[in-house]
């Protein structure tokens, strides 16, 4: 296998298949059909590929693997180079996971230019899962920026009312962002002269400029992830975007700040990720607590769980710079974990908003009496995201604490608030729309979850108890990485030091 | 075969759960409750063998968390604690099962409410068997869960979700110092397997840590962390307030989850974690009083209460705080003693409570109860056996377990086990009193019940019955036959390692020779409390309607159980809410959103607008505005140059 450009297949095959949506042409029904199935076709055979990826990746090496590399714009020293280590193997997984998932889910809610829809798609899954393995600064940035245009379209052409002010508030506000990290980018190559990041990371950049690209590239990442007080762009988009847009932007979109934050801020600029760490620390855990405290205030579902992922991705970012083994692994398992929970609580969502058409909380009640597999669906992951343990939630929550705890007492005591808070939002909300009598006349008639419906749970669920209870499968891939990015941290931290004290001593001497 | 254990009930709550519709709820039924009985047998041949001298095992199931130096194994533990809790658990488990047929024969979702039950069987068997802080923390939550989905077991009722919720989060803010003592552990020890963090207390004992900003002697710091936890679970003073709330479940599940068995996890917990709470005075002082004060609080709400399940459920919380002072004067085994005896009689009060609602057409109000005796006798005399031994009434089983820990505060000789000997004194009369009004206003005196439900009253079915015989054995029969090998002569070699204490810890020992007063007066005072009760609903069948008159201040304050609902909603609840709604609509709409996005779109227009203006398309606005700027230009170089 190893002389086949694996990542290339399994980056590329989702265009090959939009390309062949491009050109089914025929009557409006018949276009509408063939889309849906080489949608589902195509995606299905690249998350085939992925699971290759997974197969041939090596868990006892902290190198990339399966590299691949061709000269794109010698000129400038520019070149297509893929490759994955133990922090991007699974979001690769992750990104081909959901997508067939995400075409099964619209299979019947979209009605309207499926076609583009399709093609939306398929463009966006090449743009990710391309994100996730780029290995050269200028390659990232193409798929990194790329993925918003999709996504803008998704959100822009088939989303809710006020899908307008929604796409532009979501592209304005990672635009801005953006635009400040291709600032860093150019900074970076014109200090480098180079684009390839495995090369990057060797370079020891000085303290005074580290400051600055991280503040950059920080202006990015934090809206993808989103951090508080960026936050604001995400309840919106999710509430006006599709339900399988919802959960592309909350299970793969917003773990791009995250890998984004371990592929460069921490290797490349690791003083400044020490220097900026409370700050860090001081928006993740207002994140965890205001977050949560408004998602008790919510009305709409799609609101509450938006406002859930901020909690959640406030435990991310808080382990992430906890430096430590502990906490990154918890992050990137804590953001695993989220891309399939927040997904499927969104598709859950999305099973009542096909049949009722509203996403208000007053809407339902008593779902339980007409749709009991519903119930025991969300059920499971409403206790995945309040990180019941046994399921994937647990392990993610609890591997950040322990390495918060290790930093700062302050810092773990106050993110474990958001367990308690997480607890009541989701049960309340649970229990206001699935307990209770059933009582609306309207909900008399509602139906249980259908075959297709099922086909589209029954993974999510599977991978919420593996993930919880044998999380070893993962968390072994990607430990050597982890503790290789670990050690080279602390590396340069110590030669800083050193260096300083150097000076200090030479400037003493004088 | 011990595996075997723990995962059985994990199989028949899969199989009801999962097929129940598919099998029925008869094959459910028997799936669940067959399985959970072979769980049961093996329980008592394991704990056979550990009585036999059987040294402790440990059976790794396979690897869960590892990270680093973190290392989570899935593994089930088999000393004679583990024993002894899942004897307990497994039995009143199983009688619960049996119990449920009959009782639960009228529900609409029988193969849900096996499922759940035997669900919760396998999380509490994993509570009990790990080894571990981790998979602790796994079966701790499990069993919330569990207790979450059964109290919410009727979900169409408002009180019972409500209550489900408040279970849950109460126990969650437990859990939460339980995470972080989990979390500090494993910061101190480098490790989360019991073994190695039991072998470095001794080395850092007395050292201190920081703890939010707090210097703090290190074992205490995690022990108290580590209580909290073990305080949520076993309703102690402060966060015992989801408890009587949870008797909306249905009563089997009080029964089973809400007096025998997962209430006591805390009390479990404290002593296998015996070999750190022994290296801290601190927190044994503080477990002794909290345990002491809920016995005292919640025996004086039990006092006023009309609700029958709510009375045993304040006596469950106040049996818990005698376990908790139990162990806080390090008189562990009598902990457990008290736990196993009080399994079964409370366990056997509980199903008798659900014989007479059942009886009594779903009434649960002892007010519209009385006379009844005649007419459910078997039920009649299980509540006696269970109250007489709940009472500590010579020879029946609390009378061996409970005036051992009375008598081991007394011996303590420590000014907090004095507080705790007095608190526990009194509670004792309390409790009787509470016992025999129960009985007298459920069973005796003249019928208050209205004619149609008094008219139905009969007897419950052997499925019922039996299930409450066999604990009734146990209610009579545990304390004698258990006294020595749990606390008297033959203890340390049962117990083994799997409990410390110790060598200036003696109040345990101590305790068997006191003097002859403290050994009679736990039994003055129980004979006492009923004698009260007699003379008070009995005799002068009027004379509590009169004193909660004439006090009504003081009836007022234990009828609202001390007002604490009412406190923590102030404190808490109304605050969260009202935070949740400012920070959204003020935080996130006005502040940042309002100055952020909106503001400069805002902004934008503005100034596009104003800049449209200028555009008017009229020639002799641009002449003018030439003209002006020639001026300008021209007088600029005239003045300047």
């Amino acid at each position: 296998m190893n002389s086949w450009p694996l990542l290339s297949l399994t980056t590329f095959v989702p265009l090959i298949g939009a390309a062949f949506i491009l050109m089914i042409r025929g009557e409006a029904e018949v276009v509408a059909r063939n889309a849906r199935n080489v949608a589902l076709w195509t995606s299905l055979i690249t998350l085939l590929l992925a699971l290759a990826v997974w197969a041939n990746f090596d868990p006892k090496s902290a190198a990339f693997q399966l590299e691949e590399r061709a000269a794109w714009i010698p000129a400038f020293n520019i070149s297509y180079h893929m490759g994955v280590d133990g922090i991007s193997v699974f979001f690769v997984v992750l990104s081909a996971f959901l997508t067939p998932l995400c075409v099964l889910a619209s299979w019947e809610a979209i009605k309207e230019r499926v076609r583009e829809y399709m093609i939306a798609f398929l463009v966006l899954e090449t743009l990710m899962i391309g994100m996730f393995c780029a290995l050269d600064i200028v390659l990232f940035y193409l798929f990194f920026e790329g993925v918003l245009i999709p996504m803008f379209l998704i959100i822009g052409i088939w989303g809710g009312p006020r899908r307008v002010y929604s796409a532009f508030k979501f592209f304005l506000y990672t635009l801005l962002g953006s635009v400040l990290m291709l600032v860093a980018i150019l900074a970076i190559y014109f200090t480098a002269d180079t684009t390839d990041i495995p090369a990057l990371m060797k370079l020891a950049l000085p303290r005074e400029m580290q400051m600055w690209l991280w503040l950059a590239f920080f202006a990015s990442f934090a809206v993808k992830v989103p951090m508080w007080p960026l936050h604001t762009w995400l309840p919106d988009a999710h509430v006006e975007a599709p339900t399988a847009g919802s959960v592309i932007l909350a299970g793969v979109l917003l773990k791009m700040g995250g890998y984004g934050f371990l592929r460069f801020s921490l290797p490349m600029m690791p003083l400044a990720s020490e220097f900026f760490a409370p700050l860090v620390f001081g928006l993740s855990i207002v994140a965890v607590i205001y977050t949560s405290l408004v998602a008790l205030a919510q009305e709409d579902m799609k609101k509450l769980i938006a406002y859930s992922s901020v909690a959640h991705m406030g435990f991310v970012t808080i382990g992430i710079f906890t430096f430590n083994v502990q906490g990154i692994e918890g992050a990137i398992f804590q953001m695993l974990s989220h891309g399939i929970v927040s997904a499927a609580l969104f598709l859950c969502v999305g099973v009542v908003y096909d049949r009722m058409h509203s996403r208000l909380i007053a809407t339902y009640g008593g779902l339980v009496n007409r749709m009991p597999l519903y119930a025991f669906v969300f059920m499971v992951f409403m206790l995945g995201s309040v990180g019941m343990p046994g399921t994937s939630g647990f392990v993610g929550e609890m591997l950040v604490l322990v390495g918060a705890y290790q930093v700062s007492t302050w810092v773990a005591a106050l993110a474990a608030t958001g367990v308690v808070l997480g607890a009541a939002y989701m049960l309340w909300l649970y229990r206001r729309v699935v307990f209770g009598e059933l009582d609306k006349p309207e909900l008399k008639t509602i139906l249980d979850l259908d075959r297709r419906e099922i086909v589209i749970f029954v993974p999510l669920i599977v991978a919420v108890i593996w993930m919880g209870v044998y999380p070893s499968s993962f968390l072994d891939a990607i430990h050597v990485s982890v503790q290789n990015l670990v050690d080279n941290y602390q590396a340069a931290i110590k030669a800083a030091g050193a260096a300083k004290g150097h000076a200090a001593l030479i400037g003493g001497v004088r | 075969m011990y595996s075997a254990i723990v995962f059985l009930p994990l199989l028949g709550a899969a199989i009801a759960g999962l097929f129940g519709r598919l099998i029925g709820d008869r094959a459910s039924q028997w799936v669940t409750t067959g399985l959970l009985l072979i769980s049961a047998v093996l329980a008592c041949v394991g704990f056979a063998r550990v009585v036999l001298g059987g040294a402790p095992f440990d059976v790794e199931v396979m690897r869960w968390i590892v990270s680093g130096t973190f290392e989570v194994s899935w593994a089930l533990r088999f000393d004679a604690l583990s024993a002894v809790m899942c004897v307990v658990v497994t039995v009143v488990s199983g009688m619960v099962h049996a119990y449920s047929w009959g009782y639960m024969s009228h529900d609409k979702s029988i193969a849900r409410f096996f499922s759940y039950l035997s669900l919760f069987t396998f999380f509490m068997l994993m509570l009990v068997t790990s080894n571990n802080f981790v998979q602790m923390f796994f079966g701790w939550e499990g069993v919330g869960l569990a207790s979450y989905l059964l109290i919410g077991f009727w979900y169409d009722r408002p009180s019972a979700n409500a209550a489900a919720i408040k279970a849950f989060l109460v126990n969650r803010v437990g859990d939460f110092g339980f995470a972080l003592g989990i979390l500090g552990t494993f910061m101190v020890f480098n490790a989360v397997a019991f073994d190695t963090v039991f072998a470095g207390v001794p080395g850092v004992a007395g050292k201190t840590v920081h703890f939010l900003g707090l210097s703090v002697e290190v074992m205490t710091l995690l022990c108290l962390l580590l209580f909290v936890g073990a305080m949520g679970k076993s309703a102690q003073l402060g966060l015992h307030t989801w408890l009587p709330d949870a008797m909306e479940g249905p009563t089997p599940v009080s029964a089973l989850i809400h007096a025998a068995t997962m209430v006591t996890a805390g009390v479990f917990m404290v002593c296998r974690l015996s070999p750190m709470f022994e290296y801290s005075q601190t927190a044994l002082t503080v477990v002794t009083v909290v345990g002491a004060l809920t016995a005292f609080f919640a025996a004086t709400v039990g006092l006023v209460q009309n609700d029958i399940k709510r009375v045993i459920a304040y006596s469950t919380c106040s049996q818990l705080g005698y376990m908790f002072f139990a162990a806080g004067v390090s008189a562990y085994s009598a902990a457990m003693f008290h736990l196993t005896t009080h399994a079964f009689f409370k366990a056997l009060l509980f199903l008798g409570a659900g014989s007479v609602i059942h009886a009594m057409s779903g009434e649960q109000d002892m007010r519209k109860m009385g006379g009844i005796w005649r007419k459910i006798p078997v039920t009649y005399t299980f509540m006696w056996i269970g109250s007489l031994a709940l009472a500590g009434v010579p020879f029946f089983a609390g009378y061996f377990s409970k005036d051992l820990i009375i008598e081991a505060a007394f011996a303590s000789k420590t000014g907090v086990g004095q507080f705790a000997f007095w608190m526990g004194t009194i509670a004792a009369a309390l409790t009787a009193f509470y016992s025999w009004r129960l009985l007298f206003m459920t069973f005796h005196g003249e019928s208050r019940a209205d004619h149609d439900v008094l008219h139905h009253v009969h007897e419950s079915p052997v499925s019922m019955t039996a299930p409450m015989a066999l604990l009734a054995v146990g209610a009579v029969f545990s304390g004698v036959a258990l006294a020595g090998l749990f606390t008297g002569e033959a203890s340390s070699a049962f117990w083994g390692k799997a409990i410390y204490v110790a060598a200036n810890h003696t109040a345990l020992k101590d305790a068997h020779h006191v003097a002859l007063w403290l050994k009679v007066l736990p039994i003055a005072v129980a004979f006492a409390g009923i004698l009260a009760a007699w003379y008070m609903y009995i005799r002068k069948p009027n004379l509590p309607a009169a004193m909660a008159a004439e006090f009504s201040d003081v009836h007022s304050f234990l009828y609202n159980k001390w007002y604490f609902d009412e406190l923590y909603d102030v404190l808490f609840v109304r605050p969260a809410k009202w935070l949740g709604r400012v920070l959204w609509q003020g935080g996130d709409g006005r502040i940042i959103d309002g100055f952020g996005p909106n503001g400069l779109a805002a902004l934008t227009l503005d100034v596009a607008r104003r800049a449209a203006r200028l555009q008017s398309g009229y020639l002799y606005h641009y002449a003018f505005a030439m003209l002006i700027g020639v001026a300008l230009f021209v007088s600029y170089y005239l003045f300047v140059r």
